[in-house]
């Protein structure tokens, strides 16, 4: 193996050898930073005894950029680009949890239609984050074709995004006090054709692999871990539901107006990596049927909160009003005020738990900024989920977590 | 000691007739509970908390950098109940010259990696973590990033 060429020689703890009784050796087996089943950079350094795990040390931190460092120096609303880069597969549930948290700190209003647009499009966010999942997750244990299907649909929700902020990915939608453009026209009639469309879709994906026989010995009985080991080490979202626990913040404590919308909290007991993709699966029906709800009654009014310090002003009326144009250019040069305090703004991404823990101190920049992860928490658990099961179900174990490696390294 | 919306309040009077030294006062702002407790007394308020209030998992650990104000750092607890739906912030002050905070890892196992984090990126050391290494930064890496006397830009060598 030799030098790997990394600071401090990463793989100097893999090359020694531990002896065991009667001369033979466990074998310690390197995965990753590069394994197509990690998603990212994710090393795990595993101990074997013939094919058991008898030992799994997750090494995480290659994608670490130092995002919650750079919070401090951006303004409030620069800083919203920044939370898409954390979990590229789930930006705007970022956007959200960040921008509640500082209109929190704020005490804005946000009116209702801003309130419904963000709901419907955090949902559809956790379609687009499913189905990444659900594609790869069937690609790690065999199944190719399934990962086509699941891109076909995500590729429509990313146009829908498109259409909504310019961008695909990093659409950076949702701004402090509102949404960053106005809706844009006809979106009804294309986010209409994707929920009439998507119901039949994930049909397909069940037909392929629900009753499949080779999906259910991969998946059925692997990767028990039990609830007290779940809540203890920090495993949160559809972890914790698979395991018969219906802890969703979206219930518990609503935000962004969820309590209007009727949805239920699908949960398994089986607790492996079945009732992971059942849980999974449900959630995806669930969320369609949120983004139904809410195009249909889609409020009217503005889309922005009525804060002239906060929120940009309309271009229209930067042309027009002295005012206006005094705004814009306070708030494009140096930002807005917070009000000293501190505020922990907790959301339900596709992943779980997600946190933001912003403290001002009056200025115009975030004194601190904390990402709580779901990712970072979930993964915590792999040595307790892996150890005394075969090599062969680490991938399938791991897979079923569904964590981004942006995300936990942030 | 305790502000007034904080005394009726179900988890405060619970912390203050466990250790009444332990607490060293809380705020209830914004609809969130936060209690300042002794850094000495962290772990038997968080086992009370846990075992006896229900606060059965640790949301997240992290650290807030007050430079150069003195006590520096903020150890900063977030705690969710289960049973009961609620959030509670624990704060301790602890000092820049010899920042150290003994370890919740006993009370949950999930505050090992959070700690750690805390310790890469800020320099504050858990007495009694079984495994207290960086976790983002490389081992070799010198300072703590997150410390506001480390710099945003400029070149490293």
């Amino acid at each position: 193996m030799g030098n790997s060429g990394l600071p401090g020689n990463i793989l100097a703890d893999v090359e020694e050898q531990q002896p065991m009784e009667g001369g033979t050796r466990r074998m310690v087996l390197n995965m990753g930073p590069q394994h197509p089943s990690t998603h990212g950079v994710l090393r795990l350094k595993i101990e074997l005894d013939g094919e058991t795990v008898t030992k799994c040390e997750p090494d995480i931190g290659f994608l670490h950029t130092g995002i919650e460092k750079e919070f401090e120096v951006k303004t409030y609303q620069q800083a919203v680009t920044l939370t898409d880069r954390v979990d590229y597969l789930a930006p705007l549930s970022n956007n959200l949890c960040y921008c509640l948290g500082v209109e929190k700190l704020l005490q804005l209003e946000i009116p209702p239609q801003a309130q419904w647009m963000r709901v419907m499009l955090t949902e559809l966010t956790r379609l687009n984050s499913h189905l990444v999942w659900l594609g790869t997750h069937a690609i790690d244990i065999g199944a190719m074709s399934v990962f086509l299907y699941c891109f076909r649909e995500r590729e429509e929700i990313l146009k829908i995004f498109e259409m909504f902020s310019g961008q695909r990915m990093m659409t950076s939608y949702f701004r402090i006090g509102g949404l960053a453009l106005e809706p844009p026209r006809g979106w009804q009639k294309r986010v209409k054709a994707f929920v009439d469309m998507f119901p039949s879709r994930i049909d397909e994906y069940e037909n392929l692999l629900t009753n499949n026989r080779i999906w259910l010995g991969r998946t059925k009985g692997i990767g028990y871990i039990s609830l007290e080991d779940m809540l203890d080490l920090g495993i949160t979202g559809p972890m914790l539901r698979g395991a018969g626990l219906a802890m969703d913040v979206r219930k518990d404590a609503p935000y962004s107006s969820y309590e209007k919308f009727d949805f239920a909290v699908p949960t398994r007991t089986e607790n492996d990596v079945f009732a992971r993709y059942q849980v999974r699966i449900e959630e995806m029906r669930q969320s369609t049927r949120i983004v139904r709800q809410a195009m249909d009654g889609m409020p009217g009014g503005p889309w922005k909160a009525d804060a002239p310090h906060v929120v940009l002003p309309d271009r229209e009326k930067m042309k027009t009003q002295m005012e206006a144009l005094i705004y814009h250019f306070k708030i494009v040069t140096e930002g807005f005020r917070v009000p000293a305090g501190e505020v922990y703004q907790v959301i339900e991404s596709p992943r779980g738990e997600l946190g933001y823990y912003i403290v001002s101190d009056g200025t115009t920049q975030p004194y601190r900024v904390h990402m709580r992860t779901p990712s970072f928490g979930n993964l915590q658990a792999v040595p307790k989920m892996v150890e005394g099961i075969l090599i062969a179900d680490v991938i399938a174990s791991i897979g079923s977590m569904d964590f981004v490696l942006g995300d936990t390294d942030r | 000691m305790l502000p007034e919306n904080l005394k009726e309040h179900v988890v405060a009077a619970g912390v203050e007739a466990f250790d009444s030294d332990a607490l060293l006062g809380g705020a209830n702002e914004l609809g969130e509970v936060m209690l300042e407790v002794a850094p000495a007394k962290i772990v038997s308020v968080a086992g009370f908390l846990k075992y006896d209030q229900q606060f059965v998992r640790l949301s997240s650990v992290t650290a807030v950098d007050r430079y150069p104000a003195e006590p520096r750092f903020e150890v900063v607890y977030h705690l969710h109940s289960v049973a009961t739906k609620q959030r509670v912030r624990l704060k301790c002050r602890v000092s820049g010259s010899h920042p150290e905070i003994d370890s919740v890892t006993g009370v949950w196992r999930g505050a090992n990696w959070y700690e750690r984090e805390v310790w890469d990126l800020f320099g504050i050391r858990f007495t009694g973590h079984p495994d207290l290494k960086r976790i983002m930064m490389p081992d070799d890496w010198e300072g703590h990033p997150l410390r506001k006397d480390y710099p945003v830009t400029g070149p490293r060598v």
